[in-house]
């Protein structure tokens, strides 16, 4: 049974339509991240799941039942939120415990659940303080400890690592996977930062304008992008959108990416991965995805393995990050964004030879920004 | 960098000298005609108050006389009582029902801003304004018991005013009327500046409106209930228009306050010396409230 179920809900401010149709249906212990940039509605489809917000029409479902009417207290969820909302006149103890003592859990049960808490976020030494004497790490973990104290049925996480600084949102980010997979809870995660969700989500809603452009696992969403736009979002840097021409070569496809001051670079597409719709497209202009990670530098020695298509570039810009290095080149009147391994020894204004997977290349129409093949 | 920096410094030009002096040139009017006027009657005052100034003052010095006959003035304790008496009601009946509307006015209703407006607006009245239409309100002739009979409800009494034991309450309605707008306008904006997650997270943790208002929301209002019983003190203290407009410190002297004690006496009665000791005990009393709260305001801003 679905632990949450969302049914064609819809949420208007006035004539604004914030939500439009919104159904996801998530199993009992997945981890659904919603995604998507700042003004998507994720953030009110939260709300709505959380009963903060009314909704206009659509029911959703916590573990079978209709709980759309239901008041926040009545639907048996936890939040934690962006800015951790923790009651800065209670101590750490008396914020975890608090949810218990509204629900009127005797005492010595409400003590139990904060050791039990404390023990699982190691933040025993903190009990006693009052939030303002804690750091913004500190609040984080107390913040999850509110919500774990109650054992509901879903929890939901508003965004919660925005506040924290870089290392310490990796360190917490770690720490959140590995609680669920302790604890096996069913988790709605918003986050805009599509590294959060590609890292912990079981399952990925990418949403825009109060749409959920695509529902699926993080493999999915990466690999098969349905439009141009989740593509674009999901993986950083992004993927590269090349403006090219779809032409006929021998029995298949070829893409033709017009250079004006040398010769035009044709990439053959692969066979076994040519689609209905793409005879239509034939002779047509056409968004070649490239993701960065889809380029690599030519080693001679290899090449005899090798598969892909070489394709050559100036190099313009050498952005080494460490573990790899980013290579801008110029095509066309476009700016590629290629990744190649830290060894790789070049030099802005040289020449390159660089293979292209192209059996993980997609191809969009440029038009729709739908994906095509 | 610093050697040329103390260079320009040391040699003075007239440009430099006046912008140095110009702040401390434009300020020394102001701080002067207050350190005279304010400080200075304070002192001269004190200094009255120990005399036995009468009609004019004097300066036959009597040291403390004037403070101990002060102290056996049955008329200096009924405003003294008075004070107290009409400073807790006032105090405490403007807080809760500021924090009432406050509360009421923060559950996103409709046309907020207008009836902020009509709360808020007493306090735009002086006084004497407030003292003089209550004045009306509560004659028995005239206002709420004239009308409640006229309906026919004959036996129906409110005369409070002429009634030298409720009439200090009526000083208290009108006080409450003209302040708790302000009280409530201040809680308002100690509630917009609690985060709205902090009432979503007691929403979901299952606690209810007033349980959350009453664990979560007040508790982080202290500092504003703490400014607001500063400024409602001053108001009750210093309360004089108010007692001259509604009631004359009448019937008798039933609702004389320490301040229209002191001004009855220092001007009207020919008892300088008498009324500066009065005043410089109100005096001893708002210090008495002022200095804490300065205290506690210059420490946690050291500290924060």
């Amino acid at each position: 049974m679905a632990a949450l179920e969302i049914h064609n809900v819809r949420k208007e401010f006035g004539n604004e339509r914030v939500l439009k149709d919104v159904s996801i249906s998530i199993d009992s212990g997945e981890f659904l991240i919603l995604v998507g940039p700042s003004g998507c509605g994720k953030s009110t489809l939260m709300n709505a799941i959380a009963g903060l917000e009314p909704v206009t029409s659509g029911n959703i479902y916590i573990d079978g039942e209709d709980v759309t009417w239901r008041t926040p207290a009545e639907r048996d969820i936890a939040m934690v939120f962006q800015s951790y909302a923790l009651y800065p006149s209670m101590t750490v103890r008396q914020n975890i415990s608090f949810g218990l003592e509204m629900r009127k859990v005797p005492k010595a049960e409400r003590v139990a659940a904060v050791e039990r808490v404390a023990d699982l976020l190691q933040i025993f030494p903190l009990l006693e303080r009052k939030p303002a004497q804690l750091s913004g790490g500190q609040r984080q973990r107390v913040a999850m400890g509110r919500a774990l104290a109650r054992e509901p049925k879903v929890y939901l996480f508003d965004e919660p690592l925005s506040n924290l600084d870089a290392k310490l949102r990796v360190d917490m980010r770690t720490e959140i996977k590995k609680l669920h997979q302790r604890l096996g809870t069913t988790i709605v995660y918003v986050t805009h930062d599509q590294v959060e969700a590609m890292t912990l989500a079981d399952c990925i809603a990418v949403m825009r304008d109060g749409h959920i452009l695509q529902l699926g696992s993080p493999d999915e969403v990466y690999n098969n992008p349905v439009d141009m736009f989740v593509a674009g979002f999901m993986g950083s840097p992004s993927m590269n959108f090349i403006r090219a021409t779809l032409e006929a070569a021998g029995d298949g496809y070829a893409l033709r990416i017009a250079t004006p001051d040398e010769d035009n670079v044709l990439l053959p597409w692969p066979s076994e991965r040519n689609a209905a719709g793409l005879v239509e497209q034939l002779n047509k202009p056409i968004i070649l995805g490239l993701r960065p990670e889809h380029f690599s530098e030519e080693d001679v020695r290899l090449s005899e393995q090798a598969e892909g298509t070489l394709m050559e570039a100036k190099v313009s810009v050498v952005e080494p990050t460490g573990a790899d290095i980013l290579l801008r080149l110029p095509l066309g009147e476009q700016e590629i964004t290629a990744r190649v391994g830290p060894k790789c020894a070049i030099a802005p204004g040289e020449r390159l030879s660089l293979r292209v997977d192209m059996a993980r290349a997609v191809l969009f129409d440029a038009e729709t920004e739908k994906r095509l093949a | 960098m610093s050697e040329s920096t103390t260079r320009t410094a040391v040699r003075p030009t007239a440009s430099g000298w006046l912008q140095a002096w110009l702040p401390r040139l434009v300020l020394a009017p102001s701080i002067a005609v207050s350190l005279f006027f304010v400080y200075g009657f304070m002192l001269w005052t004190f200094v009255l108050s120990l005399t036995s100034s009468r009609m004019l003052p004097s300066y036959d010095f009597v040291g403390f006389g004037q403070y101990s006959r002060l102290m056996a003035n049955e008329r200096w304790w009924v405003a003294s009582t008075n004070l107290m008496l009409f400073g807790t009601l006032f105090i405490v009946i403007c807080l809760v029902i500021g924090v009432l509307l406050a509360m009421l006015l923060d559950q996103k209703i409709r046309q907020e801003g207008a009836l902020r407006t009509i709360y808020l607006y007493p306090m735009a009245l002086s006084f004497i304004v407030t003292g003089v239409v209550w004045k009306w309100l509560l004659n028995p002739q005239l206002g709420i018991q004239a009308m409640v009979q006229g309906w026919g409800f004959e036996s129906f009494r409110f005369d409070w005013i002429v009634d030298s034991d409720m009439a200090i309450y009526t000083l208290v309605i009108a006080a409450v009327w003209q302040a708790s707008g302000f009280v409530m306008a201040l809680f308002l904006a100690g509630l917009r500046g609690v985060d709205d997650s902090i009432v979503k997270a007691a929403q979901l943790d299952g606690a209810s409106l007033p349980r959350i208002y009453w664990r979560v929301v007040m508790p982080c209002l202290r500092p504003v209930v703490f400014s607001a019983v500063m400024i409602l003190a001053h108001i009750a203290i210093k309360s004089f228009d108010l007692v001259v407009a509604l009631t004359g410190g009448g019937p008798g002297y039933a609702t004389d306050l320490p301040a229209t004690f002191m001004y009855t006496h220092a001007f009207n009665r020919a008892q300088i010396g008498l009324g500066s000791a009065s005043a410089m005990l109100m005096l001893g009393g708002v210090l008495a409230i002022l200095i804490p709260y300065l205290y506690s305001e210059l420490r946690s801003r050291k500290h924060g």
